[in-house]
C-alpha cells in the first residue's frame, strides 16, 4: 500500500515482475549470457545509480530479496508474474510458471502468476494450456513473439496456429493476454516485435484482453493507432516507466500520447522487476507533473485519481479483484522469512 | 613503403584522421546519429594504404539490417579516400558479427548474405528512415523556432532562401539548422531558393489550421526514434562505457597535431 503525502492510500498492482534464473550454471549458451548482459544494460542504463544491483545478484537473486523489494521495502499490494520460458538460452528455462508458481507460495494472496505458451507446439500447445488451467487456475497469458525455436525465429498472434490457442484460452476463461511488444531484439529486418498482429487478434478475440507490454515502444505509434481502434488492448508501462527518472520530460511525452490515444483507464503500471525495482518508480510517479505545453498539446492532464487508475485499479479490474476485500485480506503481516 | 596507387604520401597519423573525419557522417540510419558520436566505431588502423575499421553496438542482439548498412555505408566512406587501396570493417560482439563481416568483405548484398531471413533489401528499409529523419529534424527545428518568436504563419510562408540565411544564436540551434537543411535538399521536393522550407516529407504545402496536428504527428514519429536513441547509448555505454570514453578522448584531445608533437618531444 503506498501512502501518498496527504494520505491518500493507493492501492498498487504491479503489473510485470519476474523471479528468473540467468546465472552462469543455468545459461546453455552465449545467447543465454548475452540476454541477461542486455537486461543488465537496462538497468544500469536507466536505474538512479544508488538503485544499481551488482551483476551477479541480477542474474539470481532469491525469493526473499524480490518479496521484499515488492511488498516490504516496496510499495506493491500485488505483483503479476510473467513466465517467459527461453528454453533455447537457458536450462531450465529463464522464469517458467513452475519456478514462478513456487516463489508464489511465500504469499499467495499477493501474487498473480501468469502461463505461457507457444503456439509452434501445436497440439502441444493445447496440452499445455489446459495443464496450467488445470494445475494453477491461470487468468493470463505472457506472450513472448520473438522467442526462437530451431530455426523459426518468432511467430505472430495471428499465425492460425496461434488463434487455436487464443480460442481455447477464451473457452478456458483464460482472459489476459500480455504481449512482449517492446525494445527491437530481433534477428533481421523481420521485425518480431511489429505491433500489428495485435489488432487482427483483438478484433477476433473480443472476450479476451491484449495487454501490449512495453506500450510498443518504439512502436509507440503504431500502437496508439490499434488502442483506439480495439477496445480490448490496453498498454503496460513497462520500460516506459524508468524514463521519469533519467528523461521526464521525454516520459511526459510518452504519458501524454498515451493518455490522448489509449485513455486512462487502459493503461497499467509495471516495474518489470527485477530490472527495475518498484520502490523508486512509484515514487516518482505520484510526484510526477506533466509539463504546461504538453498536456496543453494533447489536452490532458494527469491528475492523483488517474494515477490510482493507472497504479493499481485498472489491472485489478482485469484481474476481477474487489479492491476492498483485497485490502482487507492484505493487511495481516507480511512474510518475513521464505518458507 | 608507401602505397603503390598513391599519389599523397601523409603520415599514417593523418591518414587515421582522414578516416575518422570521413565516418564522422556516416550515420545510424535508426536514429539518424553520427556513428562515431554515438560512440559505436571503436578503433581506426592505416597500414599505407590499408585500412581496418573496428565497430561494436550497444547489444549483441541490434537489428543486422542496421548493422549491415552501417558498416557497408563506412566502407563506401573511407574507399572514397583517394589513396585508399582497402577496407576491412569488422563489427565485434553482434550475433551475426561474422556472417555481416563476411558479406561486406565480399561486397554481398544485404540479400545475397542473408538469403530467405532478409524480407526487404536495404534500400527501402533505408528510404524509409531517411523520411522519419526529414521529419524529426524538421519537427525538432520548428518548435526551437517557434519558441525563438517565429509565427506559424511565417514559418509556414518561409522560402528556403530565408531558411539559409537564418543564424541562430547558440550551438544547438546551429545544428538542428544545418542538419535540416542538409535533408531538406533530399526530401520535400524542389528545395530552389524561393520553394517553401517548412513542407511535408512529400513536399505538400502546410495549413495553419492544420499545423497544430501536423506538429503533434511529427512528435509521435520523434518518440519512437528517441526511445532508441535514449536505449541505444545507454546500452552502449552500460557494455563499453570505459572503453568508449577511452576512444572518444583519444580523438578530442589528441588531435594529429598534438600528437604529432607529442611524439617529437618523445
Amino acid at each position: 500500500m503506498y501512502k501518498t503525502a496527504s494520505g491518500k492510500e493507493i492501492f498498487v498492482v504491479d503489473g510485470h515482475t519476474h523471479f528468473w534464473d540467468a546465472s552462469n550454471d543455468n545459461q546453455s549458451n552465449v545467447h543465454g549470457r548475452q540476454f541477461i548482459d542486455c537486461f543488465y544494460g537496462y538497468h544500469s542504463a536507466l536505474s538512479p545509480p544508488e538503485e544499481l544491483w551488482p551483476k551477479e545478484k541480477f542474474q539470481k537473486y532469491s525469493a526473499q530479496t524480490m518479496y521484499n523489494d515488492l511488498f516490504v521495502d516496496g510499495p506493491d499490494d500485488m505483483a503479476i508474474m510473467q513466465s517467459t520460458y527461453l528454453k533455447d538460452f537457458y536450462k531450465k528455462g529463464f522464469n517458467t510458471i513452475e519456478r514462478n508458481h513456487e516463489m508464489a507460495k511465500l504469499d499467495p494472496d499477493r501474487f498473480i502468476v501468469n502461463g505461457s505458451f507457444d503456439p509452434r507446439d501445436g497440439e502441444g500447445a493445447l496440452d499445455y494450456i489446459r495443464y496450467m488451467k488445470e494445475t494453477f487456475d491461470i487468468q493470463g497469458i505472457k506472450l513472448y513473439t520473438a522467442e526462437w525455436r530451431g530455426d523459426s525465429k518468432g511467430w505472430k498472434l495471428n499465425d492460425p496456429s496461434a488463434y487455436k490457442c487464443f480460442e481455447l484460452c477464451d473457452e478456458l476463461g483464460i482472459r489476459n493476454i500480455h504481449v512482449h511488444k517492446g525494445p527491437t531484439i530481433i534477428p533481421l529486418n523481420k521485425d518480431a516485435f511489429d505491433v500489428h498482429d495485435v489488432d487482427y487478434a483483438a478484433t477476433d478475440f473480443q472476450n479476451l484482453n491484449f495487454i501490449v507490454e512495453h506500450v510498443g515502444l518504439p512502436r509507440l505509434d503504431d500502437f496508439c493507432w490499434i488502442a483506439v481502434q480495439e477496445s480490448n488492448v490496453y498498454g503496460g508501462l513497462a520500460v516506459a516507466m524508468p524514463f521519469i527518472h533519467s528523461r521526464p520530460r521525454y516520459f511526459a511525452e510518452i504519458m501524454a500520447e498515451l493518455l490522448f490515444w489509449v485513455g486512462e483507464d487502459k493503461l497499467l503500471f509495471a516495474s518489470d522487476y527485477a530490472i527495475w525495482t518498484p520502490q523508486w518508480l512509484v515514487d516518482k510517479f505520484i510526484d510526477f507533473e506533466l509539463p504546461e505545453d504538453i498536456a496543453a498539446e494533447r489536452g490532458v492532464s494527469l491528475t492523483m485519481d488517474i494515477k490510482e487508475k493507472i497504479l493499481g485499479l485498472n489491472a485489478a479490474a482485469l484481474y476481477n479483484i474487489d479492491v476492498k476485500k483485497q485490502k482487507k485480506k492484505l493487511s495481516r503481516p507480511k512474510v518475513a522469512e521464505p518458507v | 613503403m608507401a602505397a603503390s596507387n598513391s599519389a599523397v604520401h601523409l603520415p599514417d597519423d593523418d591518414r587515421v584522421q582522414q578516416v575518422w573525419n570521413r565516418l564522422a557522417p556516416v550515420t545510424d540510419p535508426e536514429l539518424d546519429e553520427s556513428v562515431t558520436e554515438l560512440g559505436f566505431v571503436s578503433a581506426v588502423e592505416v597500414h599505407n594504404a590499408d585500412v581496418r575499421i573496428q565497430f561494436h553496438l550497444p547489444t549483441y542482439w541490434c537489428a543486422a539490417n542496421f548493422a549491415y548498412m552501417m558498416s557497408a555505408d563506412m566502407q563506401n566512406a573511407v574507399q572514397a579516400l583517394p589513396w585508399v587501396s582497402s577496407v576491412v570493417v569488422e563489427l565485434q560482439e553482434h550475433m551475426y558479427a561474422d556472417t555481416i563481416n563476411r558479406g561486406i568483405a565480399a561486397s554481398h548484398s544485404f540479400q545475397e548474405t542473408f538469403g530467405d531471413e532478409a524480407s526487404d533489401e536495404l534500400d527501402t528499409v533505408r528510404a524509409r528512415f531517411r523520411r522519419k529523419a526529414f521529419q524529426q529534424r524538421q519537427e525538432l527545428l520548428l518548435r526551437y523556432l517557434i519558441k525563438q518568436g517565429h509565427t506559424q504563419q511565417a514559418l509556414i510562408n518561409m522560402p528556403m532562401a530565408e531558411l539559409n540565411a537564418l543564424s541562430a544564436s547558440d550551438a544547438q540551434g546551429q545544428k538542428l539548422l544545418s542538419r535540416y537543411r542538409e535533408i531538406r535538399c533530399e526530401w520535400g521536393g524542389d528545395a530552389a531558393a524561393d520553394k517553401r522550407a517548412f513542407v511535408t516529407v512529400d513536399g505538400e504545402v502546410l495549413s495553419i489550421d492544420g499545423f497544430a496536428h501536423y506538429l503533434s504527428e511529427l512528435r509521435s514519429i520523434r518518440i519512437n526514434t528517441q526511445f532508441n536513441g535514449e536505449i541505444c547509448r545507454g546500452l552502449l555505454d552500460a557494455r563499453y562505457g570505459d572503453q568508449a570514453a577511452r576512444v572518444n578522448e583519444v580523438r578530442v584531445n589528441f588531435p594529429v597535431l598534438e600528437r604529432k608533437q607529442a611524439s617529437l618531444s618523445d
